[in-house]
């Protein structure tokens, strides 16, 4: 044997999962039957709509923020760079969970929101907090403006990494500073920016959670309002389980693509994806076996 | 003498409290080729770069085809130029760098045509033509759809050039254009700079190519520690050096 090590290594992980997959599917407390039954109800389903909403609207304030926060941070103007960090610091510096329910309980501090000139100038819109900030619009608030902080920190790394000759060439060329960021150096902060933004997205859907607190029926909060009728908490949690693990899935996979697409020009040629990876052993195993034939053919 | 095309009246500038350039004068006249020469460290690039006011002078003045570089004047005072006139000034200007700087995710063809569409506002389809003629003019018509990490030193570096000629300048600076290149790909650049100045192009060329320089260059400039030490037509400068210093570094390079 050359490997005895590998070998011993395989055995201890066979078991220790034959155990995993006995228990799991003979402990009747799982209740897979109730998991079943649930897995396609229409209540469910809809917190998976929510939380999806919630993913996609959260991100994508985040990201607009974020980009915003990162160009102001990097700006010659101090006081703009400085407010920038100063957004960054209350918003990574309090928990996620706090700021959910501070914004549902945002009507305490400000019972009547109103758009117009300050100082007691003319309004233009006004209504009460409660029936503005709605527990969707909360939700949206503390989770995109949250997100604003931690993206900003991701687009400054992205800008910083690009090759400050860059900048100079297209400065050279008549570019204005804005320009220079759009066209030549977010393009290229991409490759930076995108991987931990994959990350973000990913955790953002698991946050969407916290939601839960304010009652907002999100996916976790669809299963917790049915257990608490029918008592089976455990499977329930496990049907939202398996559809956070079912979408974030789907992101992992969306962001190996994107990641691809951005990687252009970096390397001169692009790695196969798995799919053509698998596709060429498949095609260059035939190919082995058509070789094989025709050898042993010739030798008879 | 104002039809000058660059002109430098004790140029000076530090960073902190380094003093890089301690009172550069000199003169360019349009079509002239000048060779700027010397030490790491004498300042030349920094002069070169303060030209399209990559760099902002501290002291001095210096006016291109007329105009002050990065300031404008109203009275006895001078105004820093808003970020939007600085870019339309350097549009006028085309610089090579030594490190190419070529923008890695476009292609030759996208290089090229991207400032004359994003800065120049021309029509795309007008734009590409006109790149397509330029990299044809420096040999690389094969090459459009090529990515930079996908061409040779010399290759990106004459993409780089028709990258600056696309925005038609009536200026250019060429920084150390030929000192990143393998020695076998140096030609291929120094060819394409040679027919530039044929053509009648204004060129300002940071360089340690004494061939290129006694072949093309009107003048050649000697610039040591931040001054100019001297200055002459190449074959002089080359030929007869008066100061020691000049002296002293050609017998290092040539």
């Amino acid at each position: 044997m050359r490997h005895p090590g590998r070998w011993v290594a395989g055995a201890v992980v066979l078991l220790l999962v034959t155990i995993a997959v006995h228990s799991v599917a003979t402990n009747p407390r799982f209740g897979w039957g109730t998991f079943g039954d649930f897995f396609f109800d229409h209540r469910i389903l809809h917190g998976v709509v929510v939380t999806i909403e919630l993913t996609v609207i959260s991100m994508a304030i985040g990201i607009v923020l974020g980009v915003l926060l990162a160009v102001m941070r990097l700006s010659p103007n101090p006081l703009v760079a400085a407010s920038s960090w100063t957004y960054v610091w209350l918003f990574r510096g309090t928990p996620v969970l706090v700021q959910i329910l501070f914004w549902s309980f945002i009507s305490a501090l400000y019972p009547r929101i109103s758009f117009g000139v300050p100082f007691g100038g003319p309004e233009l819109l006004h209504g009460s907090a409660n029936a503005v900030i709605t527990p969707f619009v909360a939700a949206i608030l503390a989770l995109g403006l949250n997100e604003g902080a931690y993206m900003a920190e991701i687009v400054r790394a992205g800008i910083i990494s690009v090759d400050e000759g860059q900048t100079e060439a297209a400065h050279a060329l008549g570019m204005t500073r804005l320009k220079t960021m759009r066209r030549i150096v977010l393009p290229q902060a991409m490759r930076v920016i995108i991987p931990p933004t994959g990350n973000e997205t990913i955790s953002m859907l698991k946050t969407t959670s916290l939601v839960s607190v304010i009652a907002y029926s999100e996916l976790l909060y669809s299963a917790q309002l049915i257990y608490s009728v029918n008592y089976r908490q455990i499977s329930l949690l496990l049907v939202a389980s398996a559809w956070y693990l079912i979408m974030t899935t789907v992101l992992s996979i969306a962001q190996y693509y994107i990641e691809r697409r951005f990687s252009r020009g970096a390397s001169r040629n692009l790695p196969d994806t798995p799919l053509q990876r698998l596709r060429r052993t498949v095609f260059s195993f035939r190919h082995a076996s058509v070789d094989v034939s025709g050898a042993s053919g010739a030798g008879r | 003498m104002n039809d000058a095309m660059v002109r430098a009246e004790e140029v000076r500038k530090s960073f902190g409290r380094l003093e890089v350039l301690k009172g550069i004068s000199l003169e360019v006249r349009p079509s002239e080729v000048l060779c700027l020469l010397g030490p790491s460290g004498s300042g030349k690039s920094t002069f070169l770069r303060c030209i399209n006011h990559l760099e902002a002078i501290d002291g001095g003045r210096l006016s291109v085809d007329g105009d002050l570089v990065g300031y404008r004047q109203s009275g006895d005072k001078l105004y820093e130029l808003r970020d939007s006139e600085v870019a339309r000034k350097r549009a006028e200007i085309g610089m090579v760098f030594q490190r190419f700087n070529l923008f890695p995710h476009m292609t030759a063809l996208e290089n090229v045509a991207e400032a004359p569409v994003c800065v120049g506002g021309q029509h795309r389809n007008a734009a590409r033509t006109a790149a397509r003629e330029l990299l044809g003019m420096v040999g690389l018509a094969d090459k459009e759809n090529a990515y930079p990490a996908q061409l040779s030193g010399g290759q990106q570096q004459r993409v780089a050039i028709a990258r600056a000629l696309a925005m038609k300048p009536k200026l250019m600076l060429f920084d150390e254009p030929t000192s990143a290149l393998d020695p076998e790909l140096v030609g291929e650049v120094l060819d394409v700079m040679r027919r530039l100045a044929q053509e009648g192009m204004t060129m300002i060329v940071v360089s340690h190519e004494i061939g290129f320089a006694r072949e093309v260059a009107d003048t050649a400039v000697f610039m040591d520690g931040g001054v100019v030490v001297e200055s002459g037509p190449p074959a002089e400068l080359f030929g007869a050096p008066r100061h020691e210093r000049t002296r002293a570094f050609l017998s290092k390079v040539l």
